[in-house]
C-alpha cells in the first residue's frame, strides 16, 4: 500500500456492539502486541470470513531495508545486477526528497507467506498491514487460479537463492562484464519471457536445477568436437523447399511467443551458463505474470479484507476510537481516486476500483436494486456475498472480473467514460459515457485495459534458419495501427541479436491484412 | 505464525548492486561532476554530492508500444460534462494520461541520485595520484612505531604467546604419546587391585609394574612444555609514514586580481585541498597573500579582500619559508604549495623568485603548483607574462614544480587532472 495525498475521511465510525476492551492503545507496537492482534484477526478472517491462508511469517524491517526490497522487485533475495542499484538510487532519492512515501508493507507470494512490516509504523498501521497483507493478499495468493497455475510459492525462495549463487558463481568464473551483458539482454526481453498458454510442470527446484546444470555441462564436455567449429557458413540461394522449412519450424516449435525460451533452447552461440541465466530471468518473469494480471483484484481483495477485519474488531470493542480514526484516515487515502482532470491522476487506482467492486458485490448480493436483478440475475439477492467473493477471488483475473462484475452503479459512481485517441488527429473523441447505452461498452473497454496480453505488444518468433544464414525473424502483430516505439525497439532488438549471435529481423505486420508496416534489423556487434 | 526481527540484519544489502551501477555509469557521473564543479563553493566541496546524469548506458530498453502511431482508447474516471461525440484536446505530454501508461514509469532518461562523499571522491580523483608519495614515506623514517609481525621462538617472557605455546605443546605431547595423568592413575589402580587379589599373580603384577615404570619414564623424559614449544609475539619497529601535510596557498592580492580570477584560484585550491585530505590524516592550510609585502591571513580574508599596491612575489615565498621554519619542519610535514597569480610581477623581482624557488622552496616542498589565471582574451601563446616566462626555466630544472594556465572554471578539473594524472608522476 502506498500513502496517497491526504484525502478527506468521509466514513463515519460504525456502531460498537460490545464493551470497550481494546487489544492495544497508543502508537507503540511490540512483538507481543503484533502476535495478539494477528491471532485476534485470525478468528475473524478464518473463522468468519472463511479465508484460507498459508502460514504467516511477519518480518519487521527498517526503511532502508524496505528500499532494498523495492530495488530487488520486492523479493527477499535477488542476484546482483546494476539495474537494481539504479532502482535503489532512484527510490532513495525520491524517498529522501519526500516525493514518494514508502509502502507500509510488502508481501511475498511464498509458503509460508512472508510479510514485511516497517518498524516506524504505528501499532494501528501494523494492525492494518497485517490484516491487509497477512490475511488479504495471503488468501488471494493461495486461492487465485492464476497463482496456483503459474507459481510454486513453496519453492520460490529456494529458487531465488539458487539463482543468486549461480549468478555469483558465473561472475567469478566468466567475469562480471560477461554476466552483465547477458543479464542486460535478458532483462530487455523479460516481458517477452512469458509462455501465456503453457502450464509449467511442477519441479523440485533447487536440487533438480543444480543437477540439470551439471548434466548439461557434462554433456557439453562429452560431445565436444572441434570439427563442428570448422564448418563453413552456407548461404543458400533462393527459398528452400517448403517442406523442409515447415519441418524446421516444427522442430523449433515456431511460432514461439516466449523469446527468452526460444533463445535459451535454440540460440546457436550461447554457452550453457548463458542459457541458464536466460532461464533464471525467464522463470522470474513467469513468476510475476500472475501479479500483473490480478493487480486490481489482489489489492481489492486485500483492501476489502482489512476493512472488514478492522471494522469487526472495532464492533467487538477491541479497537479504540483513536485507532479506528487513524485506520479510516489511511484507508481512505489508499482508496482515493482522483478524477482524470486532477493533477494527481495517474490512471485508475487499483485499490479504489478493487475495493469498490468487492463492496458492490456484497451490496448486490444483499440489497439489490431492480437494475441489479436485471444485470446479475444469479447474484442479486442471493445473500451469500462472502461465498461469491471467495469464488470470484479464486476464479477470475482482472480482465474477466471486470467483465463479469462491474455494475452500472459503479460506472456511474466513478463516472467512467471512454475516449478514442487517433494519433493522426489533434483531438480525442468521447466514445461512450456512463449512460444506458454505454455501460456495456465502458465495461468491455475497461476489461480490455486489464488484459495484460492485449496491452503488451504481440511479438513472436516466426522464422528461424538454423542451417543457412541463421537469421531469425520476429513478427509484431500490429493491432489498431500501434507500432513499437522505434528507438526502444531497435535497442532491444540489438540485445536480441547479441544473444542470438546472428542477424535478427523484426517485421511489424498488420494483424488483419498481413501487410508489413515497418521492418527493423539488427546484427550482433563483435 | 512467526515474527522475525530483521532490523539487525546486515545493512546495505544492495551494496553490490550499487557498485555495479556506479561502475556502469562511471563516465557519465564524472561528466556530471565536472559540470557541477562550475557552480560549487568551497564549503560544499566535502559534502555528499547530488548528481544528475543523462545516461545512455543506464537505459533499460524493452519492446513497448509507441505513443505516436495508431488508434488507442482510454477509460477515465470523473466525467462531468462530456457527451458522446464530444472532442477533447489532447494532453500536451502526448501520453501519460492513459489508464495504463508505461509499466513503472521507466523511460526517464534523466536521473538524479546522491553519491556519498567517498564515492564522489573516488570517482572524482579516480586516476590521479599524489606525486612523490613513495619518496616521502622513505624519507620520514624518524618516527617509528611498533607493529605486530607474527611470532618467534625466542623473546622476553612477557611476550610469551600462551595460546600458541600450549597448542604446540599439546600437539607434540600427542605425537610422542606422552602418557596422561589419568593413564598413570589407572595403571596404579590396576596394580593395586592385582596386588590385592587373593592369590596374587606375580606375572600380572610384574607386567603392570613394568608398564607403569615405562610410562613414568616417558613422562619424565617427554617434557610437558619443551623449549621448542615456546612461541613469542613478535613486534617490529616500522617507520611511521608522515601522515600530516601542510598546504600553502599563495595568491596575488593586488587589484589586478579581479573577482573572477580569484574565483578560479579558489577552485584550484579547493580541489587540491580535497585531494590532499584523501591521503593525509591531517592537512593544514596556510593562506599567504601578497602585494608588495606578504602576510599570512585566514581563509576569509584571503579570498575576500583586495589590497592596493604593487606585486612582489618573492615576499610571499619568503613568508612561506618563514612559516615553514617556525611551524612546519620538513622532517615531520609533507609540504605542498599552490600559487595563483595573474602573471604580473615587479620586473626586478623575477630573478629573486627563481633563486628562492631553486635554492630554498622547492627542496623542502613535495610539490609546487603554479596556476596562472588569465582572462580568456589575454590567453594566447604569443603573450607570455613575466612570471610565466621566469618560471619556465624553473619547471625545466625541477620535477616537483608544475605550471598551468586556467581561463575558465571548466579548465580547472582538466588542468588538475593533467597535473596529477597517475602516469605522469609515477615516481
Amino acid at each position: 500500500m502506498r500513502r496517497e495525498d491526504a484525502a478527506v475521511t468521509q466514513a463515519r465510525l460504525p456502531k460498537r456492539k460490545a464493551k470497550l476492551r481494546p487489544l492495544f492503545d497508543g502508537a507503540e507496537w511490540s512483538f507481543e502486541l503484533i502476535r495478539k492482534v494477528h491471532d485476534a484477526m485470525g478468528e475473524i478472517a478464518i473463522g468468519e470470513l472463511g479465508l484460507d491462508i498459508y502460514p504467516n511469517q511477519i518480518e519487521v524491517i527498517t526503511a532502508e531495508q524496505m528500499l532494498d526490497s523495492y530495488s530487488s522487485i520486492g523479493m527477499p533475495l535477488m542476484y546482483r545486477h546494476w539495474s537494481f542499484g539504479k532502482r535503489f538510487a532512484r527510490d532513495e532519492a525520491y524517498y529522501k526528497r519526500g516525493v514518494r512515501g514508502l509502502a507500509y508493507e510488502l508481501v511475498i507470494n511464498s509458503d509460508p507467506c512472508i510479510s514485511y512490516i516497517m518498524e516506524e509504523n504505528s501499532m494501528t498501521m501494523q494492525a492494518l498491514v497485517i490484516a491487509h497483507a497477512a490475511y488479504g493478499h495471503n488468501h488471494f495468493f493461495k486461492n487465485n487460479y492464476q497463482f496456483q497455475m503459474w507459481t510454486q510459492p513453496d519453492h520460490i525462495i529456494d529458487y531465488l537463492s539458487f539463482a543468486k549463487s549461480y549468478v555469483a558463481e558465473c561472475e567469478e568464473r566468466h567475469g562480471d562484464d560477461a554476466v552483465e551483458s547477458v543479464l542486460d539482454a535478458a532483462h530487455a526481453l523479460m516481458n517477452q519471457g512469458i509462455s501465456r498458454d503453457l502450464r509449467p510442470r511442477p519441479r523440485n527446484i533447487v536440487k533438480r536445477e543444480k543437477e540439470r546444470a551439471a548434466q548439461r555441462r557434462a554433456h557439453e564436455e562429452a560431445t565436444f568436437d572441434p570439427i563442428y567449429r570448422t564448418l563453413p557458413e552456407i548461404t543458400r540461394e533462393g527459398a528452400a523447399e517448403p517442406t523442409e522449412v515447415q519441418s524446421e519450424q516444427r522442430r523449433l516449435g515456431l511460432p514461439e511467443e516466449n523469446l527468452l525460451y526460444f533463445l535459451e533452447k535454440h540460440a546457436p552461440k550461447l554457452e550453457d551458463w548463458q542459457r541458464e541465466l536466460l532461464r533464471i530471468v525467464r522463470l522470474l518473469s513467469q513468476y510475476f505474470y500472475p501479479q500483473r494480471q490480478t493487480k486490481m483484484m489482489n489489492e481489492g481483495c486485500a483492501t476489502f479484507v482489512h476493512y472488514e477485519i478492522m471494522n469487526r474488531l472495532y464492533e467487538r470493542g477491541l479497537l479504540t476510537d483513536g485507532t479506528m480514526l487513524e485506520f479510516l484516515h489511511s484507508h481512505s487515502s489508499v482508496i482515493f481516486q482522483p478524477t482524470f482532470k486532477d493533477r494527481r491522476f495517474s490512471g485508475i487506482n487499483p485499490y479504489a476500483l478493487g475495493f469498490a467492486m468487492m463492496n458492490d458485490i456484497r451490496r448486490i448480493a444483499t440489497e439489490p436494486t431492480a437494475e441489479d436483478r436485471q444485470w446479475f440475475p444469479d447474484l442479486a439477492g442471493c445473500g451469500d456475498w462472502m461465498g461469491t467473493l471467495r469464488q470470484a477471488w479464486a476464479e477470475y483475473r482482472d480482465e474477466s472480473f471486470v467483465l463479469q462484475y462491474l455494475s452500472p452503479k459503479l460506472i456511474r459512481d466513478f463516472r467512467l467514460f471512454a475516449v478514442d485517441d487517433d494519433a493522426k488527429e489533434s483531438t480525442m473523441d468521447v466514445a461512450v459515457i456512463h449512460n444506458e447505452q454505454g455501460y456495456r461498452e465502458v465495461r468491455r473497454r475497461l476489461a480490455r485495459h486489464y488484459d495484460v496480453a492485449a496491452q503488451d505488444p504481440d511479438l513472436q518468433v516466426t522464422d528461424a534458419d538454423l542451417s543457412g544464414s541463421r537469421r531469425v525473424v520476429l513478427t509484431h502483430q500490429v493491432r489498431n495501427g500501434v507500432l513499437l516505439d522505434k528507438a526502444e525497439a531497435e535497442r532491444t532488438l540489438q540485445y536480441m541479436a547479441q544473444l542470438w549471435g546472428y542477424r535478427v529481423k523484426l517485421m511489424e505486420t498488420e494483424i488483419d491484412t498481413g501487410r508489413v508496416l515497418k521492418e527493423h534489423e539488427a546484427l550482433p556487434m563483435p | 505464525m512467526q515474527i522475525v526481527d530483521r532490523r539487525l540484519n546486515p545493512k546495505a544489502k544492495s551494496l553490490g548492486n550499487r557498485q555495479r551501477f556506479l561502475r556502469r555509469a562511471k563516465a557519465e557521473i564524472r561528466e556530471a561532476i565536472k559540470d557541477s564543479l562550475k557552480t560549487r563553493r568551497v564549503a560544499e566541496a566535502e559534502g555528499s554530492e547530488k548528481v544528475t546524469i543523462r545516461s545512455k548506458s543506464l537505459r533499460e530498453p524493452s519492446f513497448s508500444l509507441g505513443r505516436n502511431t495508431g488508434r488507442r482508447d482510454y477509460v477515465l474516471p470523473g466525467n462531468e460534462e462530456y457527451q458522446v461525440g464530444d472532442e477533447i484536446p489532447k494532453p500536451p505530454s502526448g501520453g501519460g494520461r492513459g489508464s495504463q501508461g508505461s509499466p513503472d514509469g521507466e523511460g526517464h532518461d534523466e536521473f538524479t541520485f546522491t553519491l556519498t562523499k567517498e564515492e564522489f571522491l573516488d570517482l572524482f580523483f579516480d586516476d590521479l595520484k599524489l606525486p612523490n608519495l613513495i619518496k616521502v614515506k622513505l624519507k620520514d623514517l624518524k618516527t617509528p612505531k611498533t607493529a605486530r609481525a607474527g611470532f618467534t621462538t625466542e623473546g622476553p617472557p612477557a611476550r610469551l604467546n600462551r595460546f600458541r605455546t600450549m597448542r604446540k605443546s599439546l600437539g607434540r605431547r600427542m605425537a610422542l604419546r606422552r602418557p596422561s595423568e589419568a593413564e598413570i592413575r589407572r595403571l596404579e589402580e590396576e596394580l593395586a587391585a592385582a596386588e590385592a587379589e587373593d592369590p596374587p599373580s606375580a606375572a600380572k603384577i610384574a607386567a603392570l609394574r613394568a608398564s607403569l615404570e615405562h610410562k613414568l619414564r616417558l613422562r619424565r623424559t617427554i617434557a610437558y612444555i619443551d623449549p621448542i614449544d615456546l612461541q613469542y609475539n613478535r613486534f617490529e619497529r616500522v617507520p611511521k609514514p608522515t601522515t600530516q601535510a601542510v598546504m600553502f596557498c599563495l595568491m596575488d592580492a593586488s587589484a589586478s586580481m579581479t573577482e573572477p580570477l580569484k574565483d578560479l584560484a579558489k577552485r584550484f585550491f579547493m580541489l587540491l585541498h580535497v585531494f590532499l585530505t584523501r591521503y593525509y590524516r591531517e592537512v593544514h592550510l596556510v593562506f599567504i597573500r601578497h602585494t608588495s609585502t606578504a602576510t599570512e591571513v585566514d581563509e576569509e580574508t584571503f579570498f575576500r579582500s583586495t589590497e592596493t599596491g604593487g606585486t612582489v612575489i618573492s615576499t610571499a615565498l619568503e613568508e612561506m619559508l618563514k612559516v615553514v621554519k617556525a611551524r612546519y619542519s620538513p622532517a615531520d610535514w609533507n609540504i605542498y604549495a599552490a600559487q595563483a597569480s595573474d602573471g604580473d610581477n615587479f620586473h626586478d623581482d623575477m630573478p629573486r623568485c627563481v633563486r628562492l624557488l631553486d635554492k630554498d622552496v622547492l627542496p623542502v616542498c613535495q610539490y609546487f603548483a603554479y596556476v596562472e589565471t588569465t582572462h580568456s582574451e589575454r590567453f594566447n601563446d604569443a603573450h607570455e607574462t613575466p612570471v610565466w616566462h621566469g618560471y619556465t626555466q624553473v619547471a625545466r630544472r625541477h620535477r616537483n614544480f608544475a605550471m598551468r594556465r586556467v581561463t575558465s572554471p571548466e579548465d580547472i578539473y582538466p588542468v588538475f587532472h593533467e597535473l596529477f594524472s597517475a602516469g605522469d608522476v609515477a615516481a
